[in-house]
């Protein structure tokens, strides 16, 4: 079981440089268990760099280094033991563009499975991850249809359905709504109020009123210019949402979540 | 602003005088229609040369094409000469070369796209690659010669169906390379970004999301190569293909070692003969070829296609 009191997710003055170039400093931050953390700031601040931390997804990305410590329920992600395919299946990603693997619906969520030697019933597993990502219904006809042939809506909870499957303890989500419509994007924040739960979700959003609806704590990034002349991210504020949005410490903060940015 | 009282046209509204964009529409289409046009042309001019060609060969070769002639050995009288063992070695040869070339061509191709870091002697290989599809087949032949046919002798058994198969291998392989790196490259990464956020190994994740995706290109890349190596002459005739043979290689593993010979070998044979009448037989010898060709890439875009379904 997940522990309940402590920190799911902490990161301590993490850094993230693209080659030689710096894209986020020094990022301190707790992410409670079983709720939901948004990340919000302008595009470009670092948010989804600083979230591919979280499952070490950054490691793909050749030019991507990582300085500093990100602790899961205590253990170092970045710790020479720990290997980051296992990070990835502890701790699941779902993208901005919704990315069905190219097979059929049963297969899609089958795979993480499968390929993580899984012992149990397929069949059951498979319902029960469409049903709990509130797609069942629609697709429970079609299974051996593509996952492609789905809407971008049903795609993405498709994809959440897929990343559920491997039985995750955090849901990462880098924009997961951007390509829906309000009525998908509904479904899916429904859907992450059941899901927090059992999990811990951290989702990045550019929407101020999705923040707000679905999140119990905020974290506000911006960038700041360099000497060189680029753009270097920074953690501004986190806090509960609330505060985040009614009564922020900082004024940059207040004029972001008000749309007086800039 | 006043707008005319019955406007029919969207220039009939007024308001747009004085725009800075002259649409200039007309000339644009007689543009579009020109370029068309010159498009159209240059598929007909191919189009023309292909079925004069057809029409001759067909015209010439299709007097001599019957069962006899598929399943004859070659003769001195153009009466009595068949094709079968150039048939026979032909497919012996593609055989040969497939198997050898898919599985090297593509392990190439997979590691140098996939798992190679990114370096200047991995670029150097890129580089070479791509050269190495340019490289003329003869110097493929005197290749094969020295390595196949006398250094590997004691394996190949000389100038046999094996050397002229590895010969060809060696001439495709930077094809299937090239054209299997293409098709990795064209799978998107969010395919793959998607599966290593499942907790997939690397393995895994080209086995299953990368190679499955990329398989219906992979496999184009491959039937062109072969459909190359069909068709040439030079290199097998320099590892040694026979110009008459009367017996087909047996289809055993003493087989690979057997001389052989190969239709294109075995028509610029029957060309070269000074006499008139070997000439409509050469000619069938072409239409047979064109058929095996013709074969072959319909089972091609046929077993590509079923894959790509799978996918869907
Ligand atoms: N793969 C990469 N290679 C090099 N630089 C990168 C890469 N990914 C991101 N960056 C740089 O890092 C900085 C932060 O990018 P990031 O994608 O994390 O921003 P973001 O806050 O998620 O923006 P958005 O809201 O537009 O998604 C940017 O300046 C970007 O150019
Ligand atoms: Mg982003």
């Amino acid at each position: 079981m997940p522990l309940t009191d402590g920190p799911a997710l902490k990161m301590e003055g993490v850094s993230v440089y693209y080659g030689a170039i710096p894209a986020v400093r020094e990022v301190f931050l707790d992410i409670p268990a079983h709720k939901i953390t948004a990340f919000i700031g302008p595009s470009g601040c670092g948010k989804s760099t600083v979230l591919r931390c979280f499952n070490r997804t950054n490691d793909l990305i050749p030019s991507a280094k990582v300085q500093g410590n990100v602790f899961f329920r205590g253990v170092n992600l970045y710790s020479k033991k720990v290997d980051p395919v296992e990070v990835r299946r502890r701790i699941g990603m779902v993208f901005q563009k919704p990315n069905p693997f190219p097979k059929s619906i049963y297969e899609n969520i089958a795979f993480g499975a499968r390929i993580n030697g899984y012992q149990g019933n397929m069949d059951e597993l498979v319902e029960t991850s469409l049903r709990r990502a509130a797609i069942w219904d629609e697709v429970k006809d079609k299974l051996k249809n593509s996952g492609l042939s789905l809407s971008g809506g049903q795609q993405q909870r498709l994809c959440i359905a897929r990343a559920i499957a491997i039985q995750p303890e955090v849901i990462l989500m880098d924009e997961p709504c951007s390509a829906l419509d309000p009525i998908s994007t509904l479904r899916i924040e429904e859907l992450m109020q059941e899901l927090k739960e059992q999990y811990t979700i951290v989702i990045v959003t550019h929407n101020m009123q999705q923040a707000s609806r679905v999140s119990d704590k905020t974290a506000f990034f911006n960038a700041e210019a360099t000497d060189q002349g680029g753009k270097l991210g920074y953690l501004v504020e986190f806090n509960d949402t609330v505060t985040i949005f009614t009564n922020p410490k900082q004024d940059y903060t207040r004029d972001y979540v008000s749309g007086r940015f800039g | 602003m006043t707008l005319s009282s019955n406007p029919r046209d969207l220039s009939d509204l007024q308001g747009d005088a004085n725009s800075q964009f002259k649409p200039n529409l007309r000339s644009r289409y007689r543009l579009d229609r020109a370029f068309e046009l010159l498009t159209w042309l240059a598929t007909l001019i191919s189009l023309i040369v292909l079925v004069t060609l057809l029409f001759d060969v067909i015209g010439d070769g299709a007097g001599s094409l019957n069962w006899d002639f598929l399943t004859s050995p070659p003769s001195r009288r153009a009466a009595r000469a068949g094709l079968w063992p150039a048939l026979v070695g032909t497919v012996w040869l593609l055989g040969i070369t497939a198997v050898v070339a898919f599985p090297i061509g593509v392990g190439s191709g997979i590691f140098l796209e996939e798992f190679a870091p990114d370096n200047w002697f991995t670029r150097l290989i890129e580089i070479n690659v791509g050269n190495l599809a340019a490289v003329p087949s003869i110097v493929y032949g005197l290749l094969g010669l020295t390595v196949f046919v006398d250094i590997l002798r004691p394996i190949t058994g000389g100038t046999s169906v094996l050397a002229g198969g590895l010969t060809l291998a060696l001439l495709i392989l930077p094809i299937i390379i090239v054209s299997t790196r293409e098709a990795l490259r064209a799978v998107p990464s969010s395919l793959r970004q998607g599966g290593f956020a499942l907790g997939a190994t690397r393995w895994q994740v080209i086995r299953d999301l990368v190679f499955a995706q990329s398989l219906p290109g992979i496999l184009t890349g491959t039937i062109l190569a072969l459909s190359r190596a069909i068709g040439e002459t030079a290199p097998i005739l320099v590892v040694g293909a026979a110009g008459y043979i009367a017996f087909t290689p047996p289809l055993s593993l003493e087989g690979l070692q057997s001389d052989f010979t190969a239709l294109p070998i075995q028509i610029y044979v029957w060309i070269s003969r000074a006499k008139k009448d070997f000439e409509p037989i050469a000619a069938g010898g072409i239409v047979v070829l064109l058929v095996v060709l013709l074969l072959m890439n319909t089972s091609a875009i046929l077993l590509r296609n079923k894959f790509q379904n799978k996918k869907l």
